[in-house]
């Protein structure tokens, strides 16, 4: 199938340094998808490039198998910032309209959509409110409407749940849930590991304006993944290190549980086997695959500590 | 085009809506009114009586120093320094042993010290009083110095202009006082809606709005629609104002009692001529008002309306860019909006010290080339044009005046959306005036 979004060889530089340098991937129609990395990696230039608000120095944009123009193709985007990006005097619905006028909407029919969504969310009563009277998780969910208001195919969210307690945040879960099925992509930039875990198909992690992973969540768990599995014993003083495995120091919280480390080239079911021959009564066994967070840690924690110094080009 | 449109009319509508604009509209011609009333009011009435005892060892100023209302001198000899308070003076005059013919000193004592004004015109009686002395030395009579005083007809400067065939009545004062308000008003507005287009840029970049806007349109018609959304929002309130103040002088005018609004008609009628017997029948108001609207009849309005609507848009527009780039580097300190704007504030108030001189000889080099620059010739232009556009301004200097402007706010445009673009979208960095200006001539 053709991506929706094809990135090739992305180039940006800045005065002194390369903020992107070299980025390519594709982004599956419907798919929602993780643009991962520690601050300042270069995510927020890459969606500004995405977004047509910078031109790239180099490499091309392809919004379905056509170069992307920015003046054209501006109104199938939609672009939610971190935080704000509102007028505070602004009375909200014509806040609303005002942006979805922006994007090419007509009067009456961003007048429509926006009746529709204020009715969805609930936030009819707020109608005449100004942002500067509501607080930071209103004006969360108005942000995120006046977003997806003009039905974009590709929506862009950056930090969408910050803010929310954990009923708006659902409500704002389901509705990307809902998006993506009805055939929009998804674009979701985050630090929160254990979101994107729960919501993203596929993710890219970008560190020092280079990509250095790309792939669907289950993948990437598989290729980090270090033959750790957890045994749990009614009696785990019966367990020792021997030939086949190691036990890790790790304590998990319950303390029937032990994790271990499989040797080189040791098969699963091996130890499975071994365990049974020793007698050790088991209540429960399974491979531990890694976090994204481990994974996210794990590739930028050396480069990441000294923060990005400008490199001169 | 279309978003442009959109733009211009949110920044239009959510300014013009505003109470404030409202409140501002109809306040300042009433403050105006008001201010220029109340001082007249108060020149005339809060004045202080003094009365000044003055000593006068050989009686050569008896009767010669005149009273006024201010003014009341009483000669006594029993009054010194010492207790002239106590005796219910206000001040005390000690003159010489005077003869009229050698240069000498008083001197003037007071409990509270008197205003510039006031010791003028002390200075100016006595100085009268020396020459009544002496013209009565030469030998003519008190009593003829006085009906000579009294019947002395005050001859009054009427001035034209040539232009070509006809002249024209020319009006110095008037001329001076439309310049000097049209250039602070050029001036207040300047400031007033410049740091509006400021503020607007700074709320856009320090609330993320312009990252939203700037993805669907682009930073330059973003920019552009604010300032042109603001100018109009001027405009309006220039035209409102010109509104409230004909209405309030229409009806200022219908409140009149009827006798002199007839002697008004009359007056007009007759282009201010009427038959002594008319004139005399005429009252002091009627004859006030008439001659004010003389005076106000002298000046080409619909020119200085024009020129100044022209004046204060270029003058805007040459300026708002300039605010507007400097809104777009500012992170989210207005101390760092303070020193930003320093730079532009200061031609502006350079400029309005400019006009002050140039009111006083609209025809100097320098008058010639502050109201060619950009820089200052709103307000600069404005205050010569007021006296007389082909006389004191020649229509090629207007001409050259009006197209630098257009040149120069083109020009600020140009480099102020430059650097716009790059600083509404960049956070987190003070930005210096070496990158602003590397932006700005940047090529692409």
């Amino acid at each position: 199938m053709e991506p929706l979004l094809s990135l090739s060889h992305l180039v940006k530089h800045y005065a002194t340094q390369k903020a992107v340098d070299d980025i390519s991937f594709n982004i599956q129609k419907g798919s929602i998808f993780g643009l991962l990395g520690p601050n300042g990696a270069g995510k927020t230039t890459l969606l500004r490039m995405i977004t047509g608000i910078f031109y790239p120095d180099g490499g091309e944009i392809k919004l379905e198998g056509k170069h992307f123009d920015p003046l054209l193709d501006i109104r199938e985007i939609g672009y939610m910032p971190e935080e704000r990006g509102l007028y505070k005097k602004m009375k909200i619905w014509e806040q609303a309209l005002y942006l979805a006028q922006l994007r090419g909407l007509s009067k009456a029919d961003a007048m429509e959509k926006i009746k529709y969504w204020f009715e969805k969310f609930e936030m009819q009563s707020w109608w005449n409110k100004k942002v500067e009277d509501l607080s930071k998780g209103m004006s969360q969910k108005l942000q995120f409407v006046i977003t997806v208001l003009h039905e974009p195919k590709l929506i862009i969210l950056d930090e969408p749940f910050s803010g929310l307690d954990p009923l708006n945040a659902n409500l704002i879960k389901d509705e990307i849930y809902n998006l993506a099925k009805k055939g929009s992509t998804i674009i979701f930039s985050t630090h929160r590991m254990e979101q994107v875990e729960e919501i993203c198909d596929h993710i890219v992690l970008v560190n020092l304006g280079k990509k250095i992973l790309d792939g669907t969540v289950a993948d990437i768990k598989q290729q980090f993944k270090e033959s750790i599995f957890a045994i749990e014993t009614s009696h785990p003083q019966l367990i020792k290190d021997n030939a086949l495995f190691s036990i890790l120091d790790k304590a998990d919280k319950n303390p029937n549980k032990i994790l271990v480390k499989l040797s080189h080239a040791v098969a699963s079911n091996e130890v499975l086997k071994y365990l049974i021959e020793q007698q050790i009564p088991i209540v429960s066994y399974n491979e531990v695959l890694p976090s994204l967070n481990d994974i996210f840690i794990q590739l930028v924690e050396d480069t990441h500590a000294k923060a990005r110094a400008f490199q001169n080009i | 085009m279309h978003k442009i449109w959109i733009i211009i009319q949110r920044e239009y509508t959510s300014r013009v809506k505003n109470k404030r604009f409202l409140l501002v509209t109809f306040l300042v011609p009433l403050l105006m009114v008001g201010l220029i009333v109340g001082s007249a009011y108060f020149s005339f009435k809060g004045t202080e009586e003094r009365k000044i005892a003055v000593v006068d060892p050989n009686g050569f100023f008896k009767d010669k120093l005149k009273n006024s209302k201010q003014l009341k001198f009483e000669f006594s000899n029993d009054v010194d320094t010492s207790n002239y308070q106590s005796k219910g003076y206000t001040d005390i005059l000690l003159m010489p042993l005077f003869e009229g013919d050698k240069k000498a000193d008083y001197i003037l004592r007071s409990k509270k010290s008197m205003g510039f004004n006031l010791q003028e015109t002390i200075s100016r009686k006595i100085n009268a009083a020396i020459e009544d002395r002496m013209l009565e030395k030469a030998g003519i009579q008190q009593s003829i110095l006085d009906s000579i005083h009294q019947s002395a007809q005050i001859a009054e400067l009427k001035a034209y202009e040539d232009e070509g065939k006809k002249s024209k009545e020319s009006n110095a004062g008037l001329a001076m006082a439309i310049g000097y308000a049209s250039g602070l008003l050029i001036y207040i507005t300047m400031f007033i809606y410049g740091t509006m287009v400021l503020r607007g840029v700074m709320e856009e970049k320090t609330n993320r709005i312009a990252e939203v806007i700037v993805s669907s349109v682009k930073p330059f018609e973003l920019m552009l629609g604010k300032i042109i959304g603001i100018g109009a929002v001027g405009l309006t309130q220039f035209l409102m104002w010109i509104i409230v103040v004909m209405t309030l002088t229409g009806v200022g005018l219908s409140l009149l009692p009827a006798d002199i609004q007839n002697q008004l008609q009359q007056l007009q009628a007759s282009g201010g001529q009427m038959g002594a017997a008319g004139m005399a029948q005429a009252s002091e108001s009627a004859k006030n008002i008439y001659a004010f609207q003389h005076v106000i009849s002298t000046t080409n309005w619909p020119l200085i309306i024009g020129l100044f609507l022209f004046y204060f848009l270029g003058g805007f527009l040459f300026y708002a860019s300039l605010f507007a780039a400097v809104g777009s580097v500012v992170n989210e300190d207005p101390q760092d909006a303070q020193s930003l704007m320093f730079p532009i504030t200061m031609p502006i108030i350079f400029s309005y010290i400019i006009t002050n001189v140039v009111i006083q000889n609209p025809n100097t080099p320098m008058a010639f080339w502050a109201s060619v620059i950009p820089f200052s010739s709103p307000m600069v232009m404005m205050a010569r044009i007021s006296y007389g556009v082909p006389s004191t301004v020649p229509y090629w200097e207007l001409a050259v005046s009006m197209l630098t402007l257009i040149g120069g706010f083109l020009l600020t445009t140009w480099l102020s959306a430059k650097i716009y673009r790059t600083g509404i979208l960049m956070y987190g960095k003070k930005v210096t005036w070496k990158e602003m200006a590397k932006w700005a001539f940047a090529k692409s």
